[in-house]
């Protein structure tokens, strides 16, 4: 076997250069991840943490409601956010791709993207501003004379969490479908009508089967960020809006019981993962089914 | 018996481009038609007039009699084989091949029984399990051919189907596709910019320059007696010379710069010849080197070569002839015994009243 010099094989080359970033990568995401496992099998004994290994916190998880409540409503609401947020971005991103002028579309794909000039936070509050009780759309209704009092279902409630979240990562999802429309030889779709298909129905044989990797990228870039997501459901959920994420901030800060909070944010994980594992797998093999 | 396809007066603007200036056209059913022409001359906006994936903006096209004003690509009886062949990436072969049958009344069996028909007529049989991507060119090709024919189409369009393969595959799908049309009796109407191409396969070609059909014929008629210098120039090679027209009661006879005067038989005069000045073509295969220790019974000029171009089985020689503005190319076939001459070499043309091709100036 040759003798290994760095720097002078090609895999010492790559492996040089791939140091850096493994390195970044390995502090920013392995070594938090391990010290979040590793907390949740220790416990809060008081102002210290007692380090002897314990599933109490998982225990507790199983055993205590709430927890499970929060788990299911913040699951719903984040299945909601990317229903809504996909099947709006779907026809924005198509427009953009298939009915807009090739010299203008980078210049749409900036406008998509101006909420962002913005903070967060700042959304947020604007959302406030226009669900509130006095605000933008009920005073606009109640202007219009279509409703006498102000609507109450469209703010500190579950229905304004998904509103907002669904603006909030819109350009998440029309992003990736634009990629994949764009992707998509136009010839494909005059064949399919060369061979008797309809603009319609081309576009359930074809342009949607092939712009699939965009859409499945979508939904999983909008379903799992929204299951972590606390500051929308503390500003807009009200009491019934909570989901587990101001669970966790909640046991970390105000409780002072940061394993239960990693064992919390575990379970959450690992519910995310499970189904966006799911997902994929249901998808390729409702792709193949059909091939 | 009435055409196929027939167009009238066919106008397209894309704007204020006018792409496509009054065509008249009749295609016969069964019959092998190209579009030839130079990239930019409407050949394949034409084509797809013709499929449906363009309107007219004025003039008729009927298709087995029906007017098509109005009627969508997907209820013409035409199918297409595109350029980029257009085959479904996401759909196996025998999907991309089965596509057009969605509508169909024929039950599952008989679909797939019709699907192998057609992998098997275009020599892809046992490839229906492959992933389309897993494909090289000329198997692309292929499936989009049986794609289109398993439909039983009326017309078969093609648009360039040929050229993104390579010299010696390219060959091979021309006499295929030769064999195809005669085996399905559909009537094929290919665009390509390749003379070469629409010769060897088509029975009528038509030539289109700006937008517009400069000659229609069949490949021999278009070779041998091309109407005009633009078509003379894109169909094969042709040395073009000027000369005098003149007429003494029913015979015409030409005086050749350089070349002399000869009278030419009345095939060769086209009508409406009137005397005057004109311009003339040689083909480099109808004239001729004298070698040294041949002999000829036809008209001889001295010339001098100040080119050779060796291609095996043939040579190629350009020679200057005393009173000829540019240099003539003359193709000799390599006989045995026969010698290459070297540039600057003192020769002999033959050349024959039957060589001149009379263009319009």
């Amino acid at each position: 076997m040759a003798r290994f010099r760095w720097g002078q094989s090609e895999g010492g080359r790559a492996a040089l250069l791939m140091a850096p970033p493994f390195a970044y990568a390995l502090l920013l995401l392995a070594v938090p991840l391990l010290a979040i496992i590793l907390f949740s099998f220790w416990t809060q004994d008081f102002m210290d943490v007692n380090t002897t290994f314990t599933l109490d916190n998982y225990r507790e998880i199983i055993t205590q409601p709430i927890y499970g409540l929060l788990l299911q409503r913040s699951l719903y609401v984040s299945g909601c956010v990317t229903i809504v947020t996909v099947l709006l971005a779907y026809p924005i991103a198509y427009f953009v791709s298939f009915h807009v002028d090739p010299s203008r579309k980078s210049i749409w794909l900036f406008l998509i993207t101006i909420p962002f000039w913005t903070s967060y936070l700042i959304r947020v509050f604007l959302w406030k501003v226009i669900l509130g009780y006095n605000g933008v759309v009920n005073s606009g209704l109640m202007g219009l004379g279509v409703i006498d009092e102000p609507l109450t279902f469209i703010l500190y409630n579950v229905n304004a969490v998904i509103i907002t979240l669904a603006h909030a990562f819109a350009p998440f999802a029309i992003l990736p479908i634009f990629v994949a429309l764009e992707k998509i030889d136009r010839s494909l779709l005059e064949a399919s009508q060369d061979l008797g298909e309809t603009r319609l129905s081309t576009f359930f044989r074809v342009t949607l089967p092939l712009s699939m990797p965009g859409l499945v990228a979508a939904v999983l870039i909008v379903f799992i960020p929204t299951i972590g997501d606390y500051v929308t459901p503390e500003l807009m959920g009200g009491a019934g809006g909570k989901l587990i994420a101001n669970m966790i901030q909640t046991q970390f800060l105000a409780l002072n019981n940061a394993p239960l909070g990693a064992a919390l944010a575990l379970v959450a994980m690992i519910c995310v993962t499970a189904i966006s594992l799911l997902f994929v797998f249901l998808n390729r093999r409702w792709l193949r089914g059909r091939s | 018996m009435t055409a196929l396809i027939s167009l009238r007066g066919v106008q397209k603007y894309y704007g204020t481009y006018h792409a496509l200036r009054g065509i008249d056209l009749d295609i016969k059913a069964g019959e092998f038609f190209s579009l030839l022409g130079p990239s930019g001359c409407g050949k394949t906006t034409l084509l797809r007039t013709i499929a449906g994936f363009e309107g007219l903006s004025d003039g008729t096209l009927k298709i087995d009699g029906k007017d098509m004003s109005g009627v969508p690509a997907n209820l013409r009886p035409t199918n297409m084989v595109f350029q980029s062949y257009a085959i479904f990436p996401h759909l196996s072969v025998a999907e991309n091949v089965a596509f057009g049958l969605r509508k169909s009344s024929m039950s599952k069996k008989e679909k797939s029984a019709a699907v192998k028909e057609a992998l098997d007529m275009v020599g892809l049989g046992g490839f229906g399990g492959r992933a389309s991507h897993a494909l090289s060119g000329g198997q692309r090709q292929r499936v989009a051919l049986a794609r289109a024919l398993i439909l039983k189409p009326k017309v078969l369009l093609l648009d360039e189907p040929l050229s993104a393969l390579d010299k010696k595959m390219r060959e091979q799908m021309q006499v295929e596709l030769i064999r195809l049309q005669r085996q399905v009796g559909i009537t094929f109407i290919l665009v390509t910019h390749d003379q070469e191409e629409a010769l060897v396969m088509s029975d009528r070609i038509a030539v289109m320059f700006e937008g517009e059909i400069g000659q229609m014929d069949d490949p021999e008629t278009l070779y041998r007696a091309p109407n005009s210098r633009r078509v003379a120039e894109f169909i094969g090679k042709m040395n073009f010379l000027t000369g005098v027209v003149t007429t003494d009661g029913g015979t015409v006879s030409v005086d050749v710069a350089g070349l002399g005067r000869a009278e030419l038989p009345a095939s060769q005069v086209p009508q409406g010849t009137v005397p005057g000045k004109v311009s003339i073509g040689i083909r480099p295969e109808t004239l001729a080197i004298l070698f040294d220790g041949e002999t000829t019974q036809r008209r001889v000029v001295d010339a001098t070569v100040s080119e050779v171009v060796y291609y095996g089985d043939m040579t190629y020689y350009d020679v200057r002839i005393a009173g000829v503005e540019s240099a003539l190319t003359i193709s000799m076939k390599n006989l045995i015994g026969r010698p290459v001459l070297d540039v600057g070499a003192k020769t002999k043309v033959i050349w024959d009243e039957r060589s001149l091709v009379l263009l319009p100036a």
